[in-house]
C-alpha cells in the first residue's frame, strides 16, 4: 500500500515551525517510515506530485503568492492544519494591520531609520508578490480543519497532531502542549 | 441558635454552604474550580465576563453574584457551558490584539490559562485586528488597551482597595475603552506602582516596567498547572 503523504508550506512566517518539526528529532525517522513527504522546503520539492493526506501550513497570508500557495495547498490536500502562531492568528506579520499598508511600505523602504534608498522608490518588479492590505490568518482564507498552536509548537505539539492524524484519532492534547508562545 | 445550612448540588455532588453565599464561594470551599476572569476575590463580584455562567435549575446564571438556595441544581463541568465559555473566550482573544508570543503577561495571563485549560487551539471568530491606544507616560507602569479584556477589575481596585479612581469606563458598546480619570494620560493622575491596582489587570493590560519576562518559560505561574488547580486541591 502506498504510504500517505504530507506537504508543507511556509508562508508569512520565519520558518521556526518547519524548525520545531525538524525538533521531533530523531522520530523523523520514524515518521519517514510511514509517510512520504511531497511539497515541502524540507525536501525542496516546488509541486505537488500526488494527493497529500496532510498539509502543514506556517504563517498566515501577506501577499498574493502567499494566497494562491494556500489555496494550493487545500485543493491537494485532504487535511489542512495551521501550525503555528502566525497561520492561527496572524502572529508577528499581523501588526502591521494596525497601519495602513502605505504606512507601512513607506516606513520600510523610505523612512525608517537605517534606509538607504536615494531614488526613494519602492520595489514594484512584477516578479515580488503584491502585498494584501492586510496579514490574514489562513483559516481566514480558506478552511483550516485542525490548529497547533505556539510560536513555535513545540516538537511534541507537533508530533502529536501528527500520531493523531495519521492514526486517523481525533487531535486532543494533554494541557503541556497547548500554549500560545 | 445555630447557622442554616443550606445544601446544594455542583455537576452531582453535594456542596454546603450558608445564606449569602454565593455558588462560586461555596464550590471554591468544596474544591470546584468554576472558571472566571473579571472575579477578583475581596472585590465586589458583578458578573460581567460571564466566564463563570452555570446552570442553575436549568438557567444560566453568573455564579460569582448568585447566591445559593437550598436544592439548588448547579451544572458547571457540562459540554455544553464549556462551549458558552469557550465562545465568551473565543470572542474576547479576537475583539483585542493578544500577541501572547512577545507578551510579557504570558504565562502569567489568566485570560491565556483560561483558553489553555479549557483546550482552545484557536478562536473560531475572524479576528479584528482593532486599534487600540497604549500609554506609556507613567514612569513605571505601562497601559495597553490592545490586551484590556474590559473585566473592570482595576477600575474596582482603584476605587475600593486604593481609593484613588485612577480609571473608569468610557464611552458604550464596542466603543466601550477603559480611560484614566484625568484630561490627559496616565502619568498625570495619582497612580503610584506600589498601588494594587497594578497587580489586579487579569491580563498584560497593566504591567510594571523594567520587571517583563524575569521569569523563565516553564516557571512561569499557568506554565505546568491549569489555573484553578489550587481550588481543586484544596
Amino acid at each position: 500500500m502506498e504510504k500517505p503523504r504530507i506537504a508543507t508550506a511556509t508562508l508569512a512566517g520565519c520558518f521556526g515551525c518547519h524548525m520545531s518539526i525538524l525538533d521531533i528529532d530523531e522520530r523523523i525517522l520514524e515518521l519517514v517510515k510511514v509517510v512520504d513527504f511531497d511539497k515541502s522546503p524540507i525536501d525542496d520539492i516546488k509541486t505537488f506530485s500526488k494527493r497529500c493526506l496532510v498539509g502543514l501550513i506556517e504563517g498566515g497570508c501577506s501577499t498574493e503568492e502567499n494566497v494562491h500557495v494556500l489555496k494550493e495547498f487545500r485543493k491537494h490536500c485532504d487535511v489542512l492544519v495551521s501550525v503555528g502562531a502566525c497561520a492561527c492568528t496572524g502572529g508577528i506579520p499581523a501588526l502591521r494591520n494596525h497601519v495602513t499598508l502605505e504606512e507601512c511600505l513607506n516606513e520600510a523602504y523610505r523612512n525608517g531609520p537605517t534606509v538607504y534608498n536615494p531614488d526613494n522608490v519602492i520595489p514594484r518588479d512584477k516578479e515580488i508578490p503584491l502585498c494584501l492590505d492586510k496579514v490574514y490568518p489562513a483559516h481566514h482564507v480558506v478552511k483550516i480543519d485542525y490548529f497547533l498552536p505556539g510560536c513555535p509548537p513545540s516538537a511534541d505539539t507537533i508530533w502529536t497532531g501528527l500520531v493523531a492524524l495519521l492514526e486517523g484519532k481525533p487531535l486532543s492534547f494533554p494541557y503541556e502542549l497547548i500554549k500560545y508562545d | 441558635m445555630s447557622e442554616q445550612i443550606i445544601t446544594i448540588t455542583i455537576d452531582g455532588q453535594e456542596v454546603k454552604g450558608t445564606p449569602g453565599q454565593t455558588i462560586m464561594e461555596v464550590a471554591d470551599s468544596a474544591g470546584v474550580y468554576i472558571p472566571r476572569l473579571c472575579f477578583l476575590k475581596g472585590l465586589t463580584p458583578h458578573g460581567s465576563c460571564r466566564v463563570c455562567v452555570v446552570n442553575v435549575n436549568g438557567r444560566p446564571q453568573t455564579s460569582c453574584t448568585q447566591p445559593i438556595a437550598n436544592g439548588m441544581v448547579v451544572e458547571n463541568d457540562t459540554e455544553e457551558i464549556k462551549q458558552l465559555r469557550k465562545d465568551i473566550i473565543d470572542m474576547l482573544f479576537v475583539e483585542g490584539n493578544h500577541y501572547c508570543q512577545f507578551c510579557e503577561k504570558s504565562g502569567n495571563c489568566e485570560l491565556q490559562a483560561v483558553a489553555y485549560r479549557l483546550g482552545i487551539t484557536a478562536p473560531k471568530y475572524p479576528y479584528q485586528f482593532p486599534n487600540k491606544e497604549i500609554d506609556a507616560t507613567h514612569p513605571d507602569i505601562f497601559l495597553d488597551l490592545n490586551r484590556c479584556i474590559l473585566c473592570a477589575r482595576c477600575i474596582q481596585t482603584s476605587r475600593d482597595v486604593d481609593g484613588k479612581t485612577v480609571f473608569e469606563f468610557v464611552n458604550r458598546g464596542p466603543e466601550k475603552k477603559i480611560s484614566v480619570n484625568a484630561d490627559a494620560k496616565l502619568s498625570d493622575t495619582n497612580l503610584d506602582v506600589t498601588d494594587k491596582v497594578v497587580d489586579s489587570c487579569p491580563v498584560g493590560s497593566i504591567l510594571k516596567k523594567r520587571v517583563g519576562f524575569a521569569v523563565p518559560i516553564g516557571k512561569r505561574i499557568y506554565d505546568k498547572e491549569a489555573i484553578g488547580s489550587e481550588i481543586e486541591k484544596g
